[in-house]
């Protein structure tokens, strides 16, 4: 029995309240940091309220950029970044759940050998395969370009597995009911599995817009131009600086807008999300 | 309008399975053909097969007059309704019984006027907006007779459709189905394990074990006269009491030499204690347990041990060996412990050959 009784509330609000402080204090920290000016962090005193500096830091930030390091202005990373992650994201759900529909639905030979291929792949990850990797890309053109980015990183085996575990929850009288009326493969893909793997798809997209948002390894790799550096790449060059100071406020402004598409995506998709990852109704 | 033919069908899975055994029949236009038997015996995988969802191995599917062995599903001109309905979960109500008639490029007024038709009948007119998930089960199941009903089909197919609901709604459904049928005189097959909707709902009743038909017929002449063991016990309710002959002392004069299996249902016998009917059975039974259900009790009774083994067990849901069922209408009845004579007339005694497989007497 749950009892509303406010007093026993108290220590468990008390406990979650001690937690997101010591989560929101660095990310608080951060914020403060991009509103002042860069010589105060520099000096080594760091104010625990914002300054003054709020608009015109962020004005930097986003159209100019730092003077030396990076050489281009945030938004062009986050332009870039954003691509990636679309990218990845958009791309590996629409290569798994079609891979995932093939192996579920259709009868070929070397069907379960290509599943277990698939599966196999989970033990490649990019940082495994990172050198024949860097190759192919690099014989095919595709250095400093979105492609060269993403498409990498598409192919996706937990996606595939997912989906073809909720496939293989859909009843096979959907699969009958559809072929008798006359929905052939493609219409019973998009008539009904598609609308059925809604909330499946925003989870994983949740997931995965994530996972690309935060890829590090790869775009360091992959890119050289200036104009095509991420932001994370970005925020790590910044803060290297070997004859100058770094210039703190812009780091932590980048900081800042680094999360905001992440967390933009999390609270818009909230409650798909949570649907798709608890929801069993068929 | 059309009649189904099957000719010689048969069914062998790569593993050497035979699921279906070389099955003729014919379902007259109009007519509602039940295909009954226990679990397993094929009947469903047969409607499959007529449905176009499973391949056929050998023989012959005629639908209306054109072999459909080779012919999808879709293109068949069958409607089928599922155990579980499979109805679409994100469509409502309206598109669930709408797409199969948009996938045929059907012209969007004739789709409305169809479906508003097929739901009017069904009562469902005031639901045409929801989705699946907010009906009940029989609501559930009316939306999946609708969308068999506005294709305006050659036949319909019904895979079990009443066994996902609560007993009140399968009597209730049963009639509707019926009604329905008669109304629009489409030729149906119908699947059940349940022998009491076979009897009812049926104009011919196929019933099958192990893949094989046992009998075909009206369902009162099944009733009146099995062909085998296996019918006599299947149709029914509480099943037909066999005894064997052989084994027992009971003595049938006149009776045909190869009879090895009597059987008596037990709404036959009647609890005497005078002599044996002419030419008929007595049987002197212990009485083990009685159950009382309002207008009949079912009396069941131990016989007096005598040579061997006294009665034989056909398959399906019978009597332990030596026991007899005797139903009693009302709710008089003797009492446990009590010694009671059960007897029947010799007309309505069944004779079958020792293996059960043949009828002997007419």
């Amino acid at each position: 029995m749950v009892e509303n009784r406010p007093f026993n509330n108290l220590l468990p609000h008390l406990i979650l309240w001690i937690g997101i402080a010591i989560v929101a204090f660095p990310v608080y920290l951060a914020f403060v940091g991009s509103t002042h000016e860069p010589t105060i962090i520099s000096n080594g005193q760091m104010p625990l309220t914002p300054g003054a500096h709020f608009l015109e830091n962020y004005y930097r930030t986003i159209f100019i950029g730092t003077s030396g390091t990076t050489r281009e202005p945030v938004y062009t990373m986050l332009l870039n970044s954003f691509v990636m992650a679309m990218v990845i994201a958009c791309g590996k759900i629409f290569i798994s759940i079609l891979s995932a529909y093939a192996i579920v639905y259709f009868k070929f030979p070397l069907r379960m050998s290509a599943f277990w291929i698939i599966f196999i792949t989970l033990m490649l990850p990019v940082e495994v395969r990172i050198y024949p990797t860097y190759k192919i890309v690099a014989d095919l053109h595709l250095l400093d370009s979105y492609a060269g980015l993403s498409l990498p990183l598409i192919a996706s085996a937990t996606a595939t597995l997912l989906f073809r575990q909720f496939f293989m929850t859909v009843p096979d009288e959907l699969l009958e009911a559809s072929r008798i009326d006359g929905a052939g493969p493609f219409r019973f893909f998009w008539d009904t599995l598609l609308p059925l793997s809604r909330t499946n798809m925003a989870a994983l997209f949740v997931i995965l817009f994530i996972l690309g948002w935060n890829q590090y390894l790869w775009p360091l790799l992959i890119t050289t131009r200036d104009d095509m550096q991420t932001i994370q790449i970005g925020i790590r060059k910044m803060i290297t600086t070997t004859d100058a100071l770094t210039e703190w406020p812009i780091v932590m402004a980048t900081a800042v807008l680094a999360m905001l598409p992440p967390i933009f995506v999390v609270v818009a998709m909230q409650k798909l999300f949570v649907r798709g990852l608890v929801e069993t109704e068929k | 309008m059309a009649n189904v033919t099957l000719r010689n069908v048969r069914k062998d899975y790569p593993n050497g399975f035979e699921a279906i055994k070389g099955i003729d029949f014919e379902v007259g236009d109009g007519q509602f053909c039940v295909l009954v038997g226990p679990s397993g015996c094929g009947k469903s995988t047969l409607l499959r097969m007529v449905a176009g969802l499973e391949t056929i191995t050998s023989g012959e599917i005629d639908i209306g007059g054109r072999i459909v062995n080779q012919v999808e599903p879709a293109d068949r001109d069958i409607a089928m309704v599922f155990q579980n309905y499979a109805l679409y979960p994100h469509m409502s109500v309206y598109n669930n019984m709408a797409y199969g008639l948009r996938n045929r490029g059907m012209d969007k007024g004739e789709i409305d006027t169809r479906v508003r038709e097929a739901a009017r009948i069904l009562e469902l007119s005031a639901m045409l907006d929801r989705k699946p998930r907010q009906l009940s089960g029989g609501q559930r199941q009316r939306v999946a007779m609708g969308r068999a009903i506005v294709r305006q089909p050659k036949a319909f197919l019904f895979d079990e459709p009443l066994s996902n609901l609560d007993a009140k709604l399968r009597i209730a459904m049963r009639v509707e189905i019926r009604k329905l049928q008669r109304r629009l005189s489409t030729t149906s097959i119908y699947v059940t394990h349940d022998q009491l909707e076979a009897m009812t709902l049926a104009d011919i009743l196929v019933v099958m074990n192990g893949g094989q038909v046992e009998q075909i017929g009206n369902p009162l002449d099944i009733y009146k006269k099995p062909a085998t063991t296996f019918v006599a016990a299947f149709i029914g309710a509480p099943p037909m009491n066999l005894l064997s002959l052989r084994d027992s002392d009971i003595k049938l004069p006149g009776a045909a030499p190869e009879a090895g299996i009597l059987g008596v249902r037990p709404e036959d016998l009647a609890i005497g204690n005078g002599a044996t009917p002419d030419g008929g059975i007595a049987l002197d039974l212990t009485v083990e347990a009685i159950e009382r259900v309002g207008a009949e009790t079912y009396v069941y009774g131990l016989r007096a041990q005598q040579s061997g083994q006294p009665a034989v067990s056909s398959k399906p849901g019978e009597l332990p060996p030596g026991e007899i069922l005797v139903r009693v209408p009302g709710q008089e009845g003797p009492a446990v412990g009590q010694k009671i004579r059960a007897v029947a007339p010799r007309e309505k005694l069944h004779l079958f050959t020792a293996d059960g497989r043949k009828r002997v007497n007419s």
